[in-house]
């Protein structure tokens, strides 16, 4: 487990986010999963740390929470990206491509040498 | 956007609701089963399917921690659940919560009723546009350091100054008002034209005196009060224009006053009208009946207009010899001349409530700290189960903010009541007399006061105890033997608080002393007459030509008004159970002034002003009042217009002006020694107090209403039985003599002196002052009672061990009250230091009694000192009682 990056702070919401529009609705367990498969099982995620994230993003009103009946008949409660989640996702994504972008350019090669 | 929804998401999360906990919790057990579900299918044991769950997830207890926090602001969380905490401490112990909620209630209620009355009087701005600009305008006489201005010199005063943007007179004026009850004198006041611009005030209705309205040729108009026009006129706006008769003149209603208006010097006044008729008195200079208010030029200061008045008044003099010798100018910022009077009364009670609030929040700090300390174990047991100290702190802090909000808000409540009482004590002449009294109410500026002395108090409490929590010695506190250190340290703390207190105790005990020994003195100064079985009521007769209600005669001349008031006098003196009547133009007791100038015939004279009270009596007077005649004769019926002036002087006069002679057969007479002014001598009486209690007991002399008589008299009468029940007989019998003939402020002779205003202020000072001493005492001894009990309970071992090892109750009765005895002497020692000091600065307050007045220490000490004695021999009784195998053995 040494070698798997731990998530960063900030960027778990985006996942969540990107997750949820990718998927549609899904339960908290669901989307922890999504993300370990999606991170190419480089990520470690603690479950729990999870679910304060959802209640940020469920505050923010950027989705939004109802009880129903997962696949194999288990009761959970599934999570779905709202208008408002859809805009803040845009908008993160941006931002957070115009960060890497900036990064990429410091971090690469210098070619004038 | 995103941020306040989240705030307010959070805020509302603070109401803990147990559907949100639930839900949480029924998400994280489908998370767990569904993620052990996953496990049992990728083949896992079902243990080893749920310590893998329960391994991913991080801890569920963690997890719904973090929730939790999400879900609200962490510190209000906290703060509500200290809240909680407190109230359920607090609920737990009645008798603490309910003693320290009310004294504080006590304390801060005090403080508030007082503040109120404070904020009336001296914060608040007078209702006048720039108030601090007005400057009171007077003359400064030899025997008056202000005194009326004469018509004359006002005239001059208001044409030579330099000083003065505006310059306008009053003084104080009365008429007989025909009502559907009858005929009713009515206070009211006479104004030069500018006399409302000057002050900034425009009516509410009608206009203003147009400039000029005050010249002789100008119609009589008068301007009604807001409460006037209320109560007599039923607040219709058509009274203006109105004509009404005012003593027989008929005179315009012309406007309003607002509502607020007031002007405590003419407070009573309910018509204001113009000079424009000057009286025969008020075109000769020498007769001064006026007072006026100046408003400052831009950046003329008060010093400046005195020495400009002063200048021109030095002007007048050289000009006008006879009349103006040695009459100096008075300037003075108006506002001291309103509430001048009661500054140091408030002050003085504002200082006592503060006092008190004091010792009662000692008091609760103190048993706040004995609270600290027995639960010494409870905090060190919550420590170590991982409480911060700061959430410790915070803790204690939250108690005693509840503490102090109950505390407030039932002060607040308290206050108010006090309020209205204190108010409703005022009689209706002491509030004409401090109008401004009639705004009390509970406004921003009382309300702002209780914060701060909340928030003060509350600091108070918030930082004893946390002084005193044991977040370092948490592991010692939890230790069972643990005792001795924190008693010693909290009694070293608690004990001067408790000096503290008695110190405070001491201060308003001597206060009170000294104030109601002054009052007692005030009610006991030699009135050289008898008040008792004594009723006074003022008349006065008609007296103009143009009366428009023809039912009621008029008395224009001297001839035709001495034998009304012979009439009234025999009709009173037949009344069932007076034994006699009698008329004097001013009652004793009111005051000096209404006074005269006099000249001793055969003595040097350069001019200077004799000034001597001047008093028009009936033949019956002196024996009616009961006073002694100590040489010569009184006046008989016989002393009439057709015989020569006489006149009777008190002993005050005779050594003044006679010393080493026989003043009887003397004569003196006005400035110019005039012929009709000439009077003769012919009887001493006892110094009759004119003054008001305080002042000083000035010559007097009196002269016989035969050959002398007024429209305005008092009418008093020696009853036999009950004077109170006559008032009405008598002043029924004067309106069946002429039913014009007005009659008014009916009182004993007793009720007058109790209700002067000296007695007045004396007697509130002393009753206040006194109720705050009675409670300081009492806050006092119950502290010093705690403070001891606490420590007999804190020593019960060593007390047992002592009694094992031979010590006799005796000496522990010793023991104890030796530690009381010591608090109580260092308590009274300093309090009496303190008091001497403070008692120099209520001086102005004091009469006939000194500011160290020994008896007065000694009984505080004596009193102070035998309740704590009283005090600590219970808890020293209970030391003593204690069974020292039964105290052993419990420890």
């Amino acid at each position: 487990m040494g070698d798997k990056t731990d998530v960063w702070q900030g960027t778990l919401a985006l996942m969540v986010l990107k997750t949820l529009e990718s998927m549609g609705p899904l339960h908290g367990y669901g989307i922890a999963r999504r993300i370990e498969q999606t991170s190419g099982d480089l990520l470690s995620l603690n479950y729990g740390t999870l679910y304060p994230a959802l209640l940020r993003l469920e505050q923010e009103g950027a989705i939004a929470s109802e009880w129903g009946q997962s696949e194999n008949n288990r009761r959970a409660k599934f999570y779905s990206l709202t208008r408002a989640g859809r805009r803040l996702l845009h908008e993160e994504t941006q931002s957070w491509e115009q960060t890497t972008a900036i990064l990429a350019r410091f971090l690469a090669p210098s070619e004038e040498s | 956007m995103r941020r306040i929804r989240v705030w307010l998401l959070k805020i509302f999360g603070i109401v803990p609701r147990q559907q949100q906990e639930q839900d949480f919790s029924d998400e994280l057990a489908s998370h767990l089963q569904l993620h052990i579900d996953d496990n049992l299918r990728a083949g896992m044991s079902p243990e080893q399917a749920r310590r893998e769950a329960l391994l991913k997830l991080g801890g569920v207890e963690r997890t719904r921690q973090a929730h939790r926090e999400g879900r609200t602001i962490p510190f209000l969380e906290t703060l509500l659940q200290d809240i909680r905490y407190a109230l359920r401490q607090l609920r737990r112990n009645p008798g603490f919560t309910v003693t320290a909620i009310l004294m504080l209630a006590l304390g801060i209620g005090a403080s508030i009723a007082i503040f109120a009355f404070v904020d009336a009087a001296l914060l608040k701005p007078l209702p006048y546009a720039d108030p601090t600009r007005l400057a009171d305008v007077a003359e400064h006489g030899v025997a008056f350091p202000r005194s009326n201005i004469s018509m004359q010199d006002f005239i001059d005063w208001k044409r030579l100054n330099k000083v003065f943007s505006s310059l306008d007179a009053y003084t104080g004026s009365g008429y007989l008002l025909n009502t559907p009850s009858g005929v009713e004198p009515v206070p009211a006041a006479r104004v030069s034209d500018g006399f409302f611009r000057t002050l900034g005030v425009r009516p509410l209705l009608g206009r203003d005196f147009y400039s000029g309205e005050d010249q002789p040729n100008a119609p009589a108009t008068t301007i009604v009060t807001y409460g006037t026009w209320q109560r007599r006129f039923g607040g219709r706006k058509d009274v203006i224009g109105q004509t009404i008769t005012l003593s027989g003149t008929p005179t315009t209603i012309i406007g309003i006053l607002p509502e607020g208006f007031h002007f405590a010097p003419r407070g009573s006044a309910e018509f204001w009208s113009t000079v424009h008729e000057l009286s025969p008195c008020e075109k000769r200079r020498s007769c001064h009946n006026l007072f006026a208010i100046g408003r400052l030029k831009d950046g003329v200061s008060f010093d400046t207009a005195q020495s400009d008045m002063a200048g021109i008044a030095k002007q007048l003099e050289i000009q006008y010899p006879g009349s103006n010798r040695d009459q100096g100018a008075h300037i003075g910022p108006l506002s001291e001349l309103i509430v001048g009077q009661i500054r140091p009364i408030l002050l003085v009670l504002l200082t006592g409530a503060c006092l008190l609030l004091i010792i009662a929040c000692v008091n609760v700090a103190s048993l706040l700290l004995v609270r600290s300390e027995s639960r010494r174990r409870e905090f060190a047991v919550r420590g170590a189960l991982g409480a911060s100290p700061t959430r410790l702190v915070r803790q204690f802090i939250t108690e005693g903010l509840v503490l102090v909000a109950a505390g407030a808000l039932t002060g607040l409540a308290a206050g108010t009541i006090a309020m209205r009482l204190l108010l409703s004590l005022v009689s209706k002449d002491m509030l004409d007399s401090m109008p401004y009294l009639g705004h009390l109410t509970l406004n921003t500026h009382v309300l702002g006061f209780t914060a701060a002395i909340a928030l003060l108090a509350a600091a108070i409490f918030s930082l004893t105890p946390v002084l005193r929590l044991p977040t370092a010695a948490l592991r010692e506190a939890l230790n069972e033997g643990d005792r001795g250190s924190a008693g010693t340290l909290w009694r070293r703390l608690g004990a001067n608080l408790v000096i503290l207190e008695l110190t405070i105790a001491v201060v308003l005990l001597v206060g009170a002393g000294l104030i109601g020994k002054s009052f007692y003195r005030l009610l006991h100064v030699d009135l050289a007459f008898e008040p008792s079985n004594l009723a006074t009521l003022y008349v006065s007769l008609p007296r103009n030509t143009n009366n428009v209600s023809p039912p009621s005669n008029t008395y224009n001349k001297d001839e035709a008004l001495l034998p009304v008031v012979h009439k009234i006098l025999d009709r009173a003196s037949s009344l069932p159970g007076v034994s006699s009547a009698a008329a004097v133009s001013v009652l004793p007791v009111s005051g000096n002034g209404n006074t005269d100038w006099i000249r001793v015939v055969g003595h040097p004279f350069h001019g200077e002003h004799n000034e001597v009270n001047e008093r028009e009596v009936s033949s019956g007077y002196f024996k009616t009042i009961q006073a002694r005649l100590m040489r010569g004769r009184l006046f008989t019926e016989q002393d009439d217009s057709t015989r020569p002036r006489v006149t009777v002087i008190n002993k005050a006069f005779a050594d003044k002006y006679f010393p080493g002679e026989d003043p009887l057969g003397k004569k003196y007479g006005d400035g110019d020694l005039k012929p009709d002014s000439i009077r003769e001598i012919v009887g001493i009486v006892d110094n009759i107090r004119e003054s008001s209690l305080d002042e000083e007991i000035w010559p007097a002399e009196y002269a016989p209403v035969n050959q002398s008589t007024d429209y305005y008299f008092a009418l008093l009468v020696r009853t036999e039985g009950d004077e109170k029940s006559i008032l009405p007989a008598l002043a029924t019998a004067v309106h069946q003599i002429d039913p014009g003939i007005g009659t008014n402020d009916e009182q004993t002779m007793t009720q007058r002196i109790n209700s002067s205003q000296t007695a007045y202020l004396h007697r509130s000072a002393a009753w206040l002052v006194g109720g705050f001493a009675a409670l300081a005492l009492l806050l006092g001894v119950v502290g010093l009672y705690g403070v001891i009990a606490y420590s007999v309970s804190q020593r019960t071992r060593e007390i047992g061990v002592r009694m094992a090892l031979g010590a006799a109750r005796g000496s522990v009765y010793q023991l104890i009250l030796k530690e009381a005895g010591r608090l109580t002497l260092a308590g009274i020692g300093a309090g009496i230091v303190c008091s001497v000091i403070s008692a120099s600065l209520i001086k102005k307050l004091l009469f006939g009694t000194r500011s160290w007045d020994l008896p007065t220490l000694v009984a505080v000490a004596v009193l102070l000192g035998s309740a704590a004695l009283l005090a600590s021999f219970i808890p020293a009784r209970r030391a003593a009682s204690i069974n020292p195998v039964e105290a052993l053995r419990a420890e």
